[in-house]
């Protein structure tokens, strides 16, 4: 099995600018005092992009995107809600969302 | 030094940390050298104690424990990477390589299929980029928990930072439970258990049937209780909102995954101008 030069360069390119935007922040933020105002905003930041990661997962579908909202996925994701909303387990909540999520794809 | 004294320092030190003692300047008892000042020792010992042995495998056992879901949900995604990436025609050890030096799911699936539409490096290095930008904004959130530790510490995190990985150590830190070991070690884990699943859809995902037991639903569920463990205030919810439909919004009308920045920064600076304006 040989690696081809030209993708070798290619994957190489992408650790690049992959890893930078990682590092970045990490580097040269984490050991200096932020103003009040970044820190107010970075701490809203985690909420904003979980919800942007997952509400477009639960409602659109394809490339381009179209909007579609009865979906399993969406479904799925009231009961996993109030499971995790209730107890609060990481771990419990991927199990039960796993197995409604199983459980609609053999009914539907 | 009394002789007492000095059996009594070396069984305090051999209860903390077999093999070493505790030196103490001075008796311990007598006038002007009270036990506290053993105590401060004794103390000082078990805040550095992450050098020790034991608090090695405590992090590395509270970072599996903490990782497990993020695996279970890179299993899927994981294999039918490298599926895809065995039709586009990579073999085993370029899968491998890509998961590797990149470790980006979504960007590795815009890859591989950006090289079979024939694609050039530079369109596709530009688009990994731009899809894991968003990363900086994660390791931006991460940096405020993580201000006692060595640059070379946080260059080996930074490598493992994920959307998943950041979710899951962000809702730890800001629950003050959490330190940069076992960060470190939910990272790398969450990497291993990646570039396994690659490797093994590499060289055959038709062993494994599709959508078994629901897993494809694996990381939605992780992120839907990952977002309750970030709904601590009224602030947060709104943020979410007003997050997740922009990003609904954004994603039917810009393509890419350029949403997911676009509406986070957009809600995040929407929220705190709007407090500082009531204020």
């Amino acid at each position: 099995m040989t690696i081809h030069t030209g993708y070798l360069w290619i994957v190489l390119g992408m650790g690049l600018v992959t890893y930078l935007p990682r590092w970045f922040p990490l580097f040269f933020l984490a050991r200096r005092n932020l103003p009040q105002w970044l820190i107010d905003w970075l701490d809203l930041i985690p909420a904003a992009i979980l919800s942007a990661l997952l509400v477009p997962e639960l409602v659109t579908v394809g490339t381009p995107r179209h909007l579609v909202l009865w979906r399993p996925e969406l479904w799925v994701a009231l009961p996993t809600f109030i499971f995790a909303l209730k107890t609060k387990s990481l771990g419990g909540t991927v199990v039960v969302g796993m197995v409604l999520f199983w459980a609609v794809q053999r009914v539907v | 030094m009394p002789p007492t004294a000095k059996t009594d320092t070396l069984v305090v030190a051999n209860v903390l940390r077999p093999g070493k003692a505790i030196v103490v300047n001075g008796p311990i008892r007598g006038p002007g050298q009270p036990i506290f000042q053993v105590l401060m020792k004794c103390n000082k010992m078990v805040s550095d104690s992450p050098k020790n042995r034991q608090n090695v495998k405590a992090s590395i056992l509270q970072g599996l424990a903490a990782a497990w879901p993020i695996c279970l949900g890179y299993i899927p995604i994981g294999l039918a990477f490298g599926v895809l990436a065995q039709k586009a025609g990579l073999n085993p050890v370029e899968i491998m390589l890509m998961s590797i030096l990149v470790f980006a799911g979504s960007a590795q699936f815009i890859a591989v299929s950006m090289l079979s539409a024939g694609a050039g490096a530079a369109a596709i290095i530009v688009t990994t980029f731009a899809v894991n930008l968003r990363h900086f904004l994660m390791s931006s959130s991460l940096a405020v928990f993580l201000g006692d530790t060595t640059r070379k510490k946080l260059s080996l995190f930074a490598y493992g930072v994920t959307d998943e990985s950041f979710a899951v150590n962000h809702a730890r830190f800001s629950q003050k439970t959490w330190g940069p070991d076992p960060a470190l070690v939910v990272n790398h884990t969450a990497n291993v258990a990646w570039v396994a699943s690659t490797l093994i859809g590499g060289y055959s995902g038709k062993f494994f049937p599709e959508g078994a037991f629901g897993i494809d639903y694996a990381l939605t569920a992780m992120f839907i209780c990952l977002l309750i463990f970030q709904l601590k205030g009224r602030i947060y919810v709104i943020t979410a909102i007003i997050s997740g439909l922009a990003a609904a919004v954004l994603s039917l009308s810009i393509p890419g995954s350029s949403y997911i920045v676009l509406a986070s920064i957009f809600a995040a600076t929407t929220v705190l101008g709007i407090r500082k304006w009531i204020q």
